[in-house]
């Protein structure tokens, strides 16, 4: 029983570290203290997670490239970000004269700012929420559709036709998927009865036999998974989709005109959408915090919480490693005739699923319509016409 | 199907990834302070000044005809011409450069100025660690700072420099025939005239 409850207690270290800080503090103001430990744990959590995965993405991109990746800066290259973070503050921080300084200044602080809200209300472990909304999903999405907004505000203000070009397309593309990411997971909120994370966490947190009752093991919720990873590589700007900020045609999109620690900022604010969403994904679809089977429910809820966010900027990184970018009509193609569509029908076969009841028919109906659908609308829908050889009308 | 292409990418990054692990054939960084591989022979970067013999200064093959200065695309050759004369390496008397600067910074490496001259005085160096912390006079090489030896024009493209050597050596020759040959006529002549008279003097 000591080791249970020693188990326990590691699981809720933190839950326990912040309860002991507050006992110190006059009881009325200890809500108060706990929400604000919580909030400087997670300011401080996540930048060091994003100077982390900056090192493990450089290098291991120069691995897929067979190059040996950043290596000069303390051991193994490590203290890279540090470099970084000196170089970039040191910088000078540069205004285009006939940009909107208000503006310019406030875009790159509030895209931070609401990447840094979506955190609150993700469940990074048994009981370990900031505020345990009741529709959670709701505020998340509302924070991570206002980053749009920063993006926005960024490429108009600049005054530069790069950036603003960058701002457009940023906005039309996160704007499209921001519709599939939302609708992959309501087919979660279908199935869980809530929109509070912690709840649908809890959903899933139980076994058959090990095996953990996650949502990407049905078939609606590994095709809505996939459509929601798709989607969220959109949303946060990744390759493929990285048209916002592609390089070889817009020198960097809407964060062309920010130097220094601005730019910085833009770039912190873009991993940490990327965590945030990835949360969200290992939320909705990987069993949030909950262990992948059923006897290594031993080892801390956080642990595995961090392991499957991690894995998923792995992944991220992975695809950035391999696929080119798409271009702008291939990338709405395949939001709003594919995607969508396919995400749509899944809400259609996750009803299903809720109404056939318990029994093997569900899966087969389910695992039937979804194969077929994708084999179909992958044929249909991605076909690609007028790909080919270019011809020329005049030229001839 | 839809996917499958990537799917196919991404195993393949994989085996890059995991590879560039295990297998040293395909790293191809080369860490360069620490590792140097030689650069090939067909490598250029600035030019430098080629002399002939021991000393720099009295060898130098530049005869100061100021072709270069005028095609170099970017003007940053300035030559000074002399107002005396000394010989060339077939004894011609020309003049020489007092002052022959190139400026690194900018200096383009477009080979132009070795493709003109019509001395083979000016050719392609290999050296390419040119850094300096004394950006205005450290970048504008004097004459001293560009002349190289034959030798060392031998030692990084050996294959240009022979034939080099072998088109002055021609042309060398074929001027030493000419005076040979100026030289019989007029003995020849002056035997034809005057018996009896004093052997001529070679060279014309
Ligand atoms: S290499 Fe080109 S740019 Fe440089 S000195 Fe010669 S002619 Fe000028
Ligand atoms: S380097 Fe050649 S082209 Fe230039 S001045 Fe000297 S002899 Fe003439």
């Amino acid at each position: 029983m000591a080791t249970s409850r020693l188990f326990t207690n590691l699981d809720q270290i933190f839950i326990l570290l912040r309860n002991w800080l507050v006992d110190f503090l006059p009881a009325a103001l200890r809500p108060a203290a706990g929400i604000v430990l919580g909030v400087i744990t997670i300011v401080c959590l996540f930048p060091g997670l994003f100077a982390l995965t900056t090192v493990f993405e450089r290098k291991g991109l120069g691995r897929i490239q067979n190059r040996l990746g950043p290596n000069r800066v303390g051991p193994f290259g490590f203290f890279q970000p540090v470099a970084d973070g000196i170089k970039s503050l040191t910088k000078e921080d540069i205004v285009p004269f006939s940009a909107n300084a208000v503006v310019h200044f406030l875009a790159p602080l509030s895209l931070v700012v609401a990447v840094f809200m979506e955190f609150a209300v993700l469940p990074m472990g048994r009981n370990m929420v900031l505020v345990d909304l009741n529709a959670g999903l709701l505020f998340f999405f509302s924070m991570s559709a206002s980053t749009e907004l920063s993006v926005f505000m960024a490429g108009w203000s600049s005054r530069n036709k790069y950036s603003l070009l960058g701002a457009m397309r940023a906005v039309a593309q996160m704007i499209s998927y921001e519709v599939v990411l939302l609708l992959s997971s309501v087919s979660v909120v279908m199935i869980a009865g809530s929109l509070s994370l912690p709840k649908i966490v809890d959903a899933q947190n139980s076994y058959t036999g090990i095996f953990p009752h996650w949502y990407i093991f049905t078939p609606w919720g590994l095709a809505g998974f996939v459509m929601y990873a798709i989607a969220a590589t959109a949303e946060t700007n990744r390759s493929p989709f990285d048209l916002p900020e592609g390089e070889s045609e817009l020198v960097a999109g809407y964060h062309t005109e920010y130097s220094g620690f601005k730019f910085a900022l833009f770039f912190l604010g873009e991993y940490l959408a990327m965590f945030a969403i990835s949360g969200l994904g290992t939320t909705l679809f990987l069993g949030g915090w909950s262990a992948p089977f059923s006897f290594l429910t031993f080892i801390p809820s956080w642990i595995w919480f961090f392991s499957k966010v991690m894995l998923s900027i792995f992944v991220f990184i992975w695809m950035r490693g391999t696929l080119p970018r798409l271009r702008q009509d291939q990338l709405m193609n395949f939001a709003w005739k594919f995607v969508l569509p396919f995400t749509l029908l899944n809400l259609f076969v996750t009803a299903l699923w809720r109404f056939m009841g318990d029994g093997w028919m569900r899966w087969v109906v389910c695992t039937v319509i979804l194969a077929a659908a994708y084999v179909l609308m992958g044929r249909l829908s991605m076909r690609n016409e007028h790909f080919g050889p270019r011809r020329y009308r005049y030229a001839e | 199907m839809l996917g499958e292409g990537i799917l196919k990418g991404m195993a393949e990054t994989a085996k890059n990834f995991f590879g560039s692990y295990v297998s040293k054939e395909r790293m191809t960084t080369v860490e360069y302070p620490e590792e140097r591989i030689p650069t090939i022979e067909a490598a250029r970067v600035f030019p430098f000044l080629v002399y002939d013999g021991a000393d720099w200064e009295a060898g130098l093959r530049c005869v100061a005809c100021q072709i270069c200065e005028k095609e170099c695309p970017p003007k940053c050759i300035y030559i000074d011409k002399s107002k005396d004369k000394k010989p060339d390496y077939v004894g011609k008397q020309q003049f020489y450069p007092t002052r022959f600067d190139i400026d690194v910074s900018v200096c383009m490496s477009c080979q132009i100025c070795v493709e003109v001259c019509p001395f083979e005085a000016i050719k392609m160096d290999n050296e390419f660690e040119l850094a300096t912390d004394d950006r205005f006079g450290g970048l504008l090489y004097d004459r001293k700072q560009l002349a190289r030896s034959n030798e060392y024009y031998h030692s990084i493209h050996p294959t240009e420099a022979s034939q080099v050597d072998a088109r002055l050596g021609e042309e060398k020759a074929k001027v030493e025939a000419k005076a040979k040959a100026a030289a019989e006529a007029a003995a020849a002549k002056t035997a034809a005239s005057a018996p009896p008279a004093p052997p001529t003097g070679g060279g014309s």
